[in-house]
């Protein structure tokens, strides 16, 4: 515990632009936005550093730091990231430069918009990396509430109804995990995630939670269930999870583009990172008795989401209904892990395959959805915020730098292999196919489907005649490219090597799989 | 009988003797030599001597504390009823003070000699035990009393409170000396004691009879219920100071010689007006006539626009608090009595003074007179929040002390089984209600926008000085009681 | 040196009503005597290291009734000292800007304070009552004079019920000390006198009713929005923020430590009820639930404020019937929350936007689009909303935690009850918020208001840091209240139906 407290730090930079930039006054557009890049390439710069100094080859938190706070509510100070934790601050270090830069058309209030986002990052900083429900809750909620005012204040016209019913449903997951887990702290007298985990490992959690709230109409699994229930809403509103899904169209269409690339790019993993973190190892008893269910919607997510992305005709909604089924595999790869299998390590490969691809593909869809959003972002700018699907044609003779950048992008998306988004599905698909055979079936569906409306993109607006309207459109500028490179070049590195990031996230699938036997 | 000579009775009376001798000396004075002064310095003048007169008396008093017990019981002088005489000269000099700047009558002399009459006959009420010097000085007093509350011959209200107070006195006079003749029969004696020690049965129709009689009469004496009828005409239409001077000093000598009468006199028959505890004798009586006065005097206050008569009405409230401490017949609450009925005798001569300044200046006592006062005369609003306040029983001033004592002594008479409770519950409660009518006029001093014509007022000097030390001596005695609890032990 | 805090303020009174002083010097001499007192009560804080009573004052006052003037604090007092001190330098802050008959104002103010600081203070009971009524007659004044609406009614609505209430206690305590002797009001001496258990059965609700009234506890909570929304911001501050838990400090210092059998069950039930602990619980859930209820359809904001306060307080007496320490130590947190939370709420509603809008109706703030014209107050009460909502890393959260725990454990269904009441609570705030400061205007309807002035920035800055300060350290109070509720005080209620 003597080591330097890098997360803390990494927590506080943004936490310190964010009120920098606050107290720059309400005029300085240029300077805000300024300041805010240099504080997120500053914490871009040390989760490098972060990087730099973990060791991937053991599974165990590192950069752990415990220090006392409110003993009479059994709270401590406890961060602490494995490899998981280090992946989801990396990407959010990442995705944060990228919105900021996307950023560039907001003018009112600037400096509030900017500072709103770093608030965003440090909330997203304490979520990955916060151990105690206590201080994890405060960044949970930390992160919520400047979405909220960024899709409100900044949005598009139907802004009100759309961040109101975000707020909304987010706020009722949000209370229910509150209240799951403050059941569970009068039961147990823990907030701490570590030992609420040993406590589940060692079958002591059940008996705790009958003991101190049983009532006599409900057995033990109902009270069981009952809690697990609530924690599981909270994070299937944020992934989302259909049926918990609608606030999400409305929201990333309306969100300022910037804002959108947050919410996909970082926010939407912290509900897959919950499942993790959170859920699976404490209620991994409780998942298993309501697997098929859960199977189902999330095979329902993916295929569901890919008919409804087929459907539409804003450019912001197919995009913002394929990342719910890119996060669909995410959710089909952690429930499928969750199957009972014994004490013997049957399976055990590919549950760490599944692992593997679960976080592979959190990373990977974070940056490639997020620069699909940025790419829309430079579409609307130019188009005068047109963004429909079909107000474009042939723009690939006009702005072939675009469409290129842009065609890359979407074949990641696809999943077309040598590109990032490939591994992730690839890994998924292999681990969960031996272990339910049924539900990886019928995601192939699902498959198909974001391949047809992903060409339907591709071939509306980039290929066939040229629309006369965007004649004059111009392509992207050099500071643009030079901008764009950074993911792009991230994808074709992550696509050829995914070693890169699977060498930081293996060590700890495989730990999570054995934390899982019992 | 113990009898002196006339010399010792002579130095025994001897604050009396100067009481009357100052009277006499006004009298003259003005009569003599100031008949063709200004009113003002008539008044000034004959204020002097009236102020000085009483100086002498009370100084008398504390340098030479007397115990005696004369004539069979007539004169009973003890260093606490010394010290009732001296707050009686006190509340007569700050009255006359008060009076100093009063146009209603050219009468300088006559006035403030009637005052002084009217204190000594106190005087002599508050240190007799025999009934027959008692009813004497009753007399006296209630004479005085009456021609002061006459004696605005321009006014047509001053002409009928003082005949309303007449005929109501004159007939609960009767009432009395009735009673008192019957006590005189049943005991064969004219002592307090010797009466107390006459009577062999508590449950004597007779004695009864008696009771009922001299509570009427007193009764009327403090306004208490049923017996109040006169308070709020007389409050209304006596010139202020002789108002001031009935509302204080005469309730102070009217309670310390009720409750002398009942639980000296009738020690006996006391009954019991513990709840579900009825027995039958004077205290159940007292405890009814207290409890109609604390919810009657409050209950119709709520609902004036004079000022005077709601301090009459409040008078009759606070006759009601004070009878609880005679329903409690023991020496503490004796003590928390005197201590309450003193300092609301000074907050009501405060009280006065300031309506005297208003309906000089602003020429009436209506609520809407008071209007924006605060803004008008910043010091006199001050001294009236002080009064108020103190009436309706906030701390730190002197009316809650008084009420706490009272309250506290009254529950302590039956300290195991709270007997009173009910008592003191109906008076708290009621109390509660008295900040409403209290803070009505607190309310158009401070919060109403003045009238349209109205500038600043100039309170007269003296009048000024004596309401800000009254107003400081009920928020010293509030503070720190001791001072004259220690003092009328 | 605490007893310096009362004095300080009532030696300002007469200073700021000389007729030399102008309207600026007299805030400047308020402001100074507020943070005077504070500044006193902080250097204590600091060097107090556990919650034991501390003796300050002790003389005799009057020896014959056995009266003493006696100051005395321990954890409790320490905190609702430090709470006064807050929201009083907050409160002239904010009330910058008064300008009719300014220094009577702030003399009436401080003069409130002082009473305050002096029911905090007292270990006598006689002295904590003087302080407690000498409090009445200033709140009148100020909701009289300076305030909006109906302010006469509601003025005289306050004093009445507070001087009713105060009524009731006055009977229990004048009871209490004519059984225990008549020798003494000294709260430790009477609180270790074993008073026979009928007669505790009455006093108890008795005086715990009488102070109830003043803690907003439902039905007697009436006069609660009505005086808070007729009084001038900063009276409304300290009513909702310090005067209110004059009540609930009240109940907890006075009923339950002097009258602990009165908690115990009857021995038989009524009506579902086996003691006066199961009634007083369900009047605060019903508070909880009620005041949520009502300031959802409220169609004035500081109405929505107003029935919030008494919600919020419902808390605090449900956390004082759980007879628990965690569920006490809840109790008291909440009120050092809530009692810095209502004052920058009421603070946001009262001077940052009737003073500038002259209007408090939602509807027609709804077309105003605020967040526009007044970004600060708007952050404002954001941050302010959320923290009342109980949002974990400030003050609400820890205190409404412990109290819902408490509660758990003796009521389980109230418990419930009362996390409605918190979601009906985010429900409420949400719409005031949503209406207040985020409508959308006709454009070019907008027109200018007058910003936001630095005493209200500094005002706000700090009732905020506060919460945040507490709400993420609340080991800070903790530290004083756990031990108080420890010592021997306590003991009476300790046995029978402790948890």
């Amino acid at each position: 515990m003597n080591a330097f407290p890098f997360i803390s730090v990494l927590t506080a930079v943004p936490l310190i632009g964010a009120f920098g930039i606050l107290c720059l006054g309400a005029q300085n557009k240029k300077l805000a936005r300024g300041v805010a890049l240099a504080f997120s390439f500053m914490a871009l710069a040390l989760t490098l550093i972060l990087w730099h100094r973990f060791d991937p080859a053991s599974g165990a938190l590192q950069f752990e730091e415990l220090h006392a706070w409110i003993p009479a509510i059994g709270v401590q100070y406890h961060v602490g990231i494995d490899g998981l934790g280090l992946l989801m601050l990396m990407l959010s270090a990442v995705i944060v430069p990228m919105s900021i830069a996307a950023s560039s058309e907001i003018q009112e209030r600037a400096p509030l918009y900017f500072s709103l986002v770093l608030f965003l990052q440090a909330g997203l900083f304490g979520t990955f990396s916060a151990l105690n429900f206590f201080h994890w809750f405060i960044f949970w909620e930390l992160s919520l509430i400047p979405a909220f005012f960024l899709i409100r204040l900044w949005g598009g016209s139907k802004r009100g109804p759309a961040a109101t019913q975000f707020f909304v449903y987010t706020m009722v997951g949000s209370i229910a995990l509150l209240l799951a887990f403050l059941a569970i702290f009068q039961s147990t007298g823990k907030f701490d995630f570590i030992d609420l985990a040993e406590l589940a490992r060692n079958g002591q959690l059940v008996p705790a939670l009958v003991g101190k709230l049983g009532w006599h109409k409900f057995g033990a699994e109902q009270i069981a269930l009952i809690i697990f229930f609530g924690a599981f809403l909270g994070f299937a509103v944020k992934v989302p999870l259909i049926p918990f899904h609608t606030w999400l169209p409305s929201a990333y269409a309306e969100a300022p583009t910037g804002t959108t690339m947050l919410l996909t790019g970082a926010m939407s993993k912290m509900g897959v990172y919950g499942f993790l973190r959170i859920l699976l190892p404490i209620f991994y008893p409780e998942m298993r008795s309501v697997l098929t269910p859960l199977l189902w919607l999330a095979v329902a997510t993916i295929i569901l989401s890919a008919y409804a992305a087929f459907a539409q005709k804003d450019l912001k909604r197919m995009l913002a209904y394929s990342s719910i089924n890119h996060l669909g595999y995410c959710m089909l790869g952690i429930f499928a892990v969750a199957r009972f299998t014994g004490n013997d390590g049957a399976f055990a490969l590919d549950k760490t395959a599944a692992l593997n691809g679960v976080m592979l593909q959190m990373f990977n869809h974070g940056l490639t959805a997020a620069t699909l959003f940025w790419f829309v972002a430079l579409l609307e700018k130019r188009s005068g915020g047109l963004r429909g699907l079909n107000d474009f044609g042939g723009l690939r003779k006009v702005a072939p730098v675009f469409c290129g950048l842009m065609g890359i992008a979407l074949f990641s998306s696809l999943g077309l292999p040598g590109l990032n988004g490939f591994v992730g599905e690839f890994l998924i698909l292999r681990g969960t196919f031996p272990l339910t055979t049924w539900a990886t079936s019928l995601t192939v569906i699902g498959l198909l489907v974001t391949a047809i409306f992903i060409l339907t993109i591709l071939q509306r607006v980039f290929a066939g005649p040229l629309n006369e309207k965007w004649s004059q459109l111009q392509d992207l500028t050099v500071g643009e490219r030079l901008e764009l490179l950074a993911p792009i070049a991230l994808m074709f590195v992550l696509g050829l090597y995914p070693q890169l990031v699977l060498g930081i996230i293996n060590s700890t699938a495989m730990k999570m799989v054995q934390q899982l036997r019992y | 009988m113990i009898t002196v000579g006339f010399p010792e009775l002579f130095r025994l009376v001897l604050p009396e003797v100067i009481v009357v001798a100052a009277a006499l000396a006004v009298l003259s004075v003005d009569l003599l030599f100031m008949r063709a002064a200004a009113r003002r310095t008539r008044f000034a003048v004959a204020a002097v001597i009236s102020c000085i007169g009483c100086l002498v008396a009370a100084v008398q008093m504390l340098m030479v504390p007397q115990q005696a017990s004369v004539f069979d019981g007539m004169l009973v002088i003890s260093p606490q009823t010394q010290m009732i005489q001296i707050a009686l000269l006190v509340m007569a000099m700050l009255v006359i003070l008060l009076s100093i700047d009063s146009t209603f009558t050219p009468h300088v002399g006559e006035y403030l000699a009637l005052i002084l009459f009217a204190t000594a006959s106190m005087m002599f009420l508050v240190s007799s035990e025999n009934i027959l010097l008692i009813f004497i000085s009753l007399e006296l007093l209630s004479l005085s009393l009456y021609i002061l509350a006459a004696f605005n011959k321009q006014s047509v209200r001053s002409a009928e409170a003082a005949l309303k107070y007449f005929i109501f006195g004159g007939i609960s006079a009767a009432f009395a000396l009735f009673g008192l003749s019957l006590v005189y029969g049943l005991s064969n004696s004219t002592n307090l004691t010797q009466i107390a020690a006459a009577i062999k049965n508590p449950l004597d129709p007779l004695l009864f009879a008696a009771i009922v009689m001299v509570v009427v009469g007193f009764g009327f004496k403090v306004a208490a219920v049923p017996f109040h009828f006169w308070a709020p005409d007389v409050y209304e239409g006596a010139p202020t100071s002789s108002a001031a001077l009935i509302a204080s000093s005469s309730k102070v000598a009217g309670f310390v010689i009720f409750y002398k009468v009942m639980v000296i006199g009738f020690a006996g028959a006391e009954g019991s007006g513990v709840w579900r505890g009825y027995v039958s004798g004077w205290v159940p009586v007292i405890a009814t006539i207290a409890a109609l006065s604390m919810v009657l005097g409050n209950l119709v206050a709520i609902s004036q626009t004079s000022v005077r008569r709601l301090l009459a009405y409040s008078a009759i409230a606070h006759g009601g608090y004070m009878l609880l401490g005679i329903v409690s017949h023991t020496p503490q609450s004796f003590d928390a009595l005197l201590y309450y009925v003193v300092t609301y005798a000074l907050t009501t001569i405060g009280a006065f003074g300031v309506v005297a300044v208003v309906e000089d200046k602003i020429g009436g006592d209506k609520l809407s007179d008071f209007a924006g006062l605060s803004r008008r005369a910043p010091v006199l609003s001050f001294c009236m929040l002080i009064f108020m306040l103190s009436l309706a029983g906030i701390p730190p001033l002197a009316g809650f002390f008084g009420k706490f004592y009272l309250f506290t002594s009254v529950l302590t008479a039956q300290a195991r089984t709270l007997g009173l409770l009910w008592l003191v519950i109906l008076a708290i409660l009621m109390s509660t209600v008295s900040l409403y009518y209290y803070l009505q006029v607190l309310k158009r001093i401070y919060i109403a926008p003045t009238l349209d014509d109205a500038g600043p007022i100039r309170t007269p000097i003296v009048a000024q000085t004596i309401l800000c030390l009254i107003a400081f001596g009920v928020v010293v005695l509030g503070c720190a009681p001791n001072i004259l609890l220690v003092w009328l032990k | 040196m605490l007893a310096w805090t009362i004095y300080i303020s009532f030696l300002a009174v007469p200073v700021l009503l000389l007729p030399m002083v102008s309207v600026r010097a007299s805030r400047i001499i308020a402001l100074l005597t507020a943070m005077a007192g504070l500044g006193v009560t902080l250097v204590v804080f600091a060097h107090q290291q556990s919650g034991e009573m501390m003796t300050v004052t002790r003389v005799a006052w009057i020896p014959t009734l056995g009266l003493e003037y006696h100051l005395a604090a321990d954890g409790i007092s320490l905190s609702l000292l430090l709470l006064t001190g807050i929201v009083a330098v907050a409160g002239i802050l904010f009330s910058w800007n008064i300008e009719h008959r300014a220094k009577e104002f702030f003399a009436l103010y401080l003069a409130l304070i002082g009473g305050v600081y002096g029911v905090f203070l007292s270990f006598d009971l006689f002295l904590l009552f003087v302080f407690y009524e000498i409090a009445i007659i200033p709140k009148y004044f100020l909701i009289a004079i300076w305030g909006s609406t109906n302010r006469e009614y509601a003025a005289m609505k306050l004093a009445l019920y507070s001087f009713a209430g105060s009524a009731l206690v006055l009977i229990g305590l004048i009871a209490a000390y004519v059984v225990a002797g008549a020798k003494t009001m000294n709260l430790v001496e009477l609180a270790q006198y074993p008073f026979p258990v009928h007669f505790q059965m009455w006093t108890f609700p008795l005086v715990f009713i009488g102070f109830a009234v003043l803690a907003g506890m439902w039905p007697f909570h009436t006069w609660a929005p009505t005086g808070h929304v007729a009084a001038p911001t900063a009276a409304s501050m300290l009513l909702a923020g310090v005067v209110m838990k004059l009540g609930a400090y009240g109940c907890l210092r006075v009923a339950m430590t002097l009258f602990p059998r009165g908690l115990d069950a009857w021995g038989f039930h009524v009506l579902g009820f086996g003691s006066w602990r199961d009634v007083f619980a369900l009047l605060a859930v019903i508070g909880i639930v009620y005041g949520a209820m009502v300031a959802l359809v409220q169609k004035d904001f500081k109405f929505v404020v107003g029935y919030s306060s008494v919600s919020h307080m419902g808390f605090v007496l449900l956390g004082l019937m759980t007879l628990s320490q965690i569920g006490l130590s809840g109790a008291v947190l909440q009120m050092f929350s809530h009692g810095i939370l209502a004052g920058l709420l009421f603070a946001v509603v009262g001077r940052m936007v009737y003073d500038r809008t002259h209007t408090r109706d939602l509807a027609a703030l709804e077309k105003m689009s605020l967040y526009k014209l007044i970004p600060f107050a708007a952050a404002t009460f954001v941050i302010a909303s959320m923290a009342s909502i109980g949002l974990p890393g400030f003050s609400g959260f820890v205190a409404e935690l412990q109290v819902l725990m408490g509660a758990w454990r003796a009521f389980p269904p109230y418990m419930i009850c009362a996390g409605v009441g918190v979601v009906i609570g985010v429900a409420y705030t949400w719409r005031a918020m949503q209406k207040a400061f985020f409508g959308e205007a006709e454009p070019g309807s907008l027109h200018t208001l007058p910003p936001i002035s630095t005493p209200e920035r500094i005002g706000a800055i700090m009732l905020i840091a506060v919460s945040l300060i507490i709400g993420l350290y609340p080991q800070l109070l903790l530290n004083l209240v756990v031990p108080a509720l420890n010592s021997p005080l306590f003991d009476g209620l300790r046995k029978g139906s402790w948890q």
